[in-house]
């Protein structure tokens, strides 16, 4: 079977002694940002981008995909025991996580989420499995016309999905894409707001824009809270669950698995997204409803495993089609071309051993992180008494290298000091920057798809309805924004989103 | 930790940086940068790392590769042209040297004259290459199909002032038709177009081409330089196919700041010639689809000649077409 084969594949490549060193070395980092406030997945991976050129492509992309799932792991640790999340994709589980540490369970509730995000792992690795091929097959009769139609869809799937106003996701996302207007036209070669600064002239980069609104910007959010950290961690006595908390959890981690999967492939998903949606799933339906907030084991064990589900099937658009469906994704993207790997269908035929030692390592940095985070973790509670004054400017400091040593250019630096700044903004408006990054991202993708297809249909606009694949993705958009119209559903998404 | 190594590195270049200027004749003293004006993993940065290696070999002095990226190169090129003349900073630039000044209205140096060249590296050749179910059996077919259907056939390249973009310009006028440009951001993900049949023809280095060509996925019907590349025997060139003297290459040279003392550049052309002889470079050059050039292009001389006809050689295709980086 070919399944077997390419299982096999995945193994020789992945359980090499380099390659498990830096799974390891992935997951470690991954768990420690989950834990730390103010540090997450992306500025972690835009830091770590220049070093991994010395690294051989397979372990850099194996240790950048460990930090990315491993932060999910991490950062319902600190949610759970003193409800102060670690990443965003936490948010939910502190809110029944904590109570349970509050009633002396929090062994049991850090036992559930590791299971749960362990169980969601393994499903997602399979899925990846299963569906990466026949995506990739599809993928090669992608033309300009259809990749441009899936940028639409991604984009107004973003819309309609982000949490809170939607107004203020419109204008995030507008604004992503202006940003991302700056540069050079592909086409004519005509410099737009550029104001004659020849740094501009190739756009911003990514990893400033990023490093910027989620580094900095997350640790000035953090230096204006009085640190308050509670001292008393509460103690974890017993772990494994009971039979009576099986029963319970078995339903909420299959629902949050599948959930997790299915947004994560969504463009604008990922694992944030997973997380909230699965809990307000699971608070509708559960029978113990009322027992949400209060320290249900369902209310940790749907987010824990839908945000790692998630944070797995993201790998799915970027590893086949070459899009990234979130900032991470778009990271790692950005460490194949420093690699000389061109992302995008062709990957998975012509470098197998990558492909395939990826999706398999992810398994196994999700084997390392249930050792990592059941019976040491301890160890990982203990880091949370670092103190800030030393931790942030320590950050501040691989930030300004790591953005640095991209061009060799202060430009870089200045310009991530900026993005600090309009990310502080974001969080005093509560917009959330991931939409901004998405239109930052796709936005310039979709320009150069939309000219690229007009350009080889010589001009006809109609090229996007005529092709079969590109129709149906249109077709859907415009479902998307019907339904967001409609008041009825309008009000789903806001009762949905309010947790 | 490579992070903590690789730290180490840029602290102590830092320090090097701002120790005192020595002497001509115990040069080199300290550690050199080859400043590569593209971003790493690129195919002039892979080129420059290698050489840089065997240099530092032949040196006795570490020569750490920077790169500055941005603005087609042009950034990185000025930052050479204005370092102090000392030998420590030089600049390994490709064809793009020669092409910046028609492409670019307001460079802010003067590619002939703020540069004393060192040596040619290498010379990689193109390939002209279509998707791989194009209707054509060889060049004289190519030629026929393409002019009875220039509105229909598209021809993509890595984005101006890319060595695609300036090859697709030469073959354009070559065969005076002109097909439909299809710019992307990059060589790959243009190749990845072709091989999905997107867009039909496109000239591209055989750095890229050499692999795809011979697992069967793309289709090559000549090679741009005047003989035959070793690496591809049976592909004749479109000099031989009916094209004379088409003739471009992704040529890479070495260059230092203006007024380099010249005890500097011989040492360093020393330097540069023993590298091109090391059989390491040479099989890493080889499996890149290309080879070090002749001993005797490696000199200052050469490369200055070469490049001003390499300038007044582009100049007029690129104003004829028009465009403009800026």
């Amino acid at each position: 079977m070919e399944l077997v084969e390419h299982i096999g594949i995945g193994l020789t490549s992945a359980l090499t002694f380099q390659n498990l060193l830096y799974c390891f070395i992935g997951v470690v980092l991954g768990t420690m940002v989950g834990i730390l406030p103010g540090l997450g997945p992306v500025a972690t991976i835009a830091m770590l981008l220049p070093a991994t050129f010395a690294l051989p492509p397979v372990a850099a992309l194996i240790m950048l995909a460990g930090i990315y799932y491993g932060a999910q792991y991490g950062g319902s640790t600190t949610a759970i025991l003193i409800n102060l999340p670690g990443e965003s994709s936490s948010v939910v589980t502190a809110l029944d996580g904590y109570q349970m540490a509050r009633q002396g369970r929090a062994g049991v509730a850090l036992a559930t989420s590791a299971i749960g995000s362990f169980f969601a792992g393994t499903v997602a690795t399979f899925l990846i499995m299963l569906f990466a091929p026949p995506l990739a097959e599809l993928a090669l009769k992608f033309g300009p016309a259809e990749y441009f139609s899936l940028m639409v869809l991604g984009l107004i799937a973003s819309v309609v999905l982000a949490h809170g106003s939607l107004l203020k996701a419109i204008g995030i996302i507008i604004l992503g894409l202006l940003i991302g207007l700056i540069g050079t036209d592909v086409t004519s070669g005509q410099q737009r707001f550029t104001f004659g600064v020849p740094e501009l002239s190739d756009g911003l980069g990514f990893v400033t824009v990023a490093m910027g609104m989620f580094g900095i910007g997350e640790i000035l959010a953090n230096i204006e809270h009085e640190q308050t950290r509670t001292a008393v961690v509460a103690k974890i006595t017993k772990l494994m669950p009971s039979k009576e908390d099986w029963k319970r959890i078995i339903g909420p981690i299959l629902r949050g698995t599948t959930f997790g999967s299915i947004l994560g492939i969504l463009p604008g998903g990922g694992s944030l997204l997973s997380s909230f949606a699965s809990y307000a799933i699971e608070k509708k339906i559960s029978k113990n409803s009322s027992e949400f907030g209060k320290g249900a084991i369902e209310g940790v064990a749907a987010p824990e495993s839908a945000n790692n589900a998630g944070a797995q099937t993201s790998f799915i658009p970027m590893l086949t089609l070459g899009i990234p469906s979130n900032p991470v994704m778009a990271l790692m993207v950005g460490a194949m071309i420093i690699q000389g790997i061109q992302p995008g269908p062709q990957v998975m035929s012509e470098q197998p051993a990558l492909f395939w030692g990826i999706v398999v390592s992810m398994w196994i940095g999700n084997l390392f992180l249930l050792v990592l985070n059941l019976p040491l973790i301890g160890m990982w509670v203990r880091m949370l008494t670092v103190p800030y004054h030393l931790l942030f400017p320590a950050v501040l400091v691989f930030c300004g290298i790591g953005v640095f040593s991209l061009n060799n250019s202060e430009f870089d630096i200045y310009g991530m000091a900026l993005f600090g700044i309009i990310g502080y903004v974001f969080t005093k408006l509560e917009c959330e920057p991931a939409p901004m990054m998405l239109g930052f991202i796709l936005g310039q993708m979709m320009e150069e798809y939309l000219r690229r297809a007009m350009t080889l249909s010589r001009g006809d606009p109609m090229v996007f309805l005529t092709r079969p694949i590109s129709a149906g993705m249109l077709i859907v958009a415009a479902i998307a924004i019907l339904a967001v119209a409609l008041p009825a559903l309008r009000k789903t998404r806001e009762v949905a989103f309010q947790e | 930790m490579d992070m903590i190594r690789y730290m180490a590195a840029l602290v102590a270049a830092g320090f090097l940086l701002v120790s005192t200027v020595g002497h001509a004749q115990d040069y080199p003293a300290r550690t050199i940068s080859v400043i590569v004006p593209f971003a790493a993993g690129g195919p002039t940065d892979t080129v420059t790392r290698l050489v840089a290696q065997s240099m530092a070999r032949s040196l006795k002095q570490t020569v750490i590769v920077e790169n500055v990226g941005g603005a087609g190169g042009t950034l990185g090129a000025a930052r050479v042209a204005k370092a102090a003349a000392d030998g420590y900073t030089l600049l390994l630039h490709h064809i793009g040297q020669a092409t910046a000044p028609a492409l670019y209205r307001k460079l802010p140096y003067d590619v002939l004259t703020d540069f004393e060249p060192i040596g040619l590296v290498t010379e990689v050749p193109m390939t002209l290459v279509t998707r791989k179910d194009f209707p054509a059996r060889d060049f004289q077919e190519l030629l026929s199909h393409v002019r009875r259907n220039a509105q229909k056939v598209s021809y993509g390249n890595a984005g101006l002032g890319s060595a695609s973009h300036l090859c697709g310009m030469l073959f354009m006028s070559a065969i005076q038709t002109d097909l439909v440009t299809v710019p992307y951001k990059g060589t790959g993900p243009a190749m990845n177009d072709l091989l999905g049949g997107q867009i039909d023809l496109m000239c591209d280095q055989t750095t890229n081409t050499t692999g795809p060509i011979r697992s069967g996925k793309i289709k090559v019907y000549g090679v741009t330089t005047h003989s035959r590349v070793p690496s591809l025997p049976e592909v004749r060139t479109l000099s031989e196919s009916g094209l004379p003297g088409f003739e471009v290459s992704v040529w890479h040279a070495l260059y230092a700041p203006k007024g380099t003392p010249r005890p500097v550049i011989d040492r360093l052309v020393t330097a540069l010639r023993e590298a091109l002889r090391d059989p390491l470079v040479k099989s890493r050059f080889a499996e890149l689809g290309t080879e070090p050039v002749a001993e005797a292009k490696v000199s200052p001389d050469t490369l200055r000649t070469f490049l001003k006809s390499e300038v007044d050689r582009w100049g007029p295709i690129i104003r004829k077409a028009g465009v403009y980086a800026d």
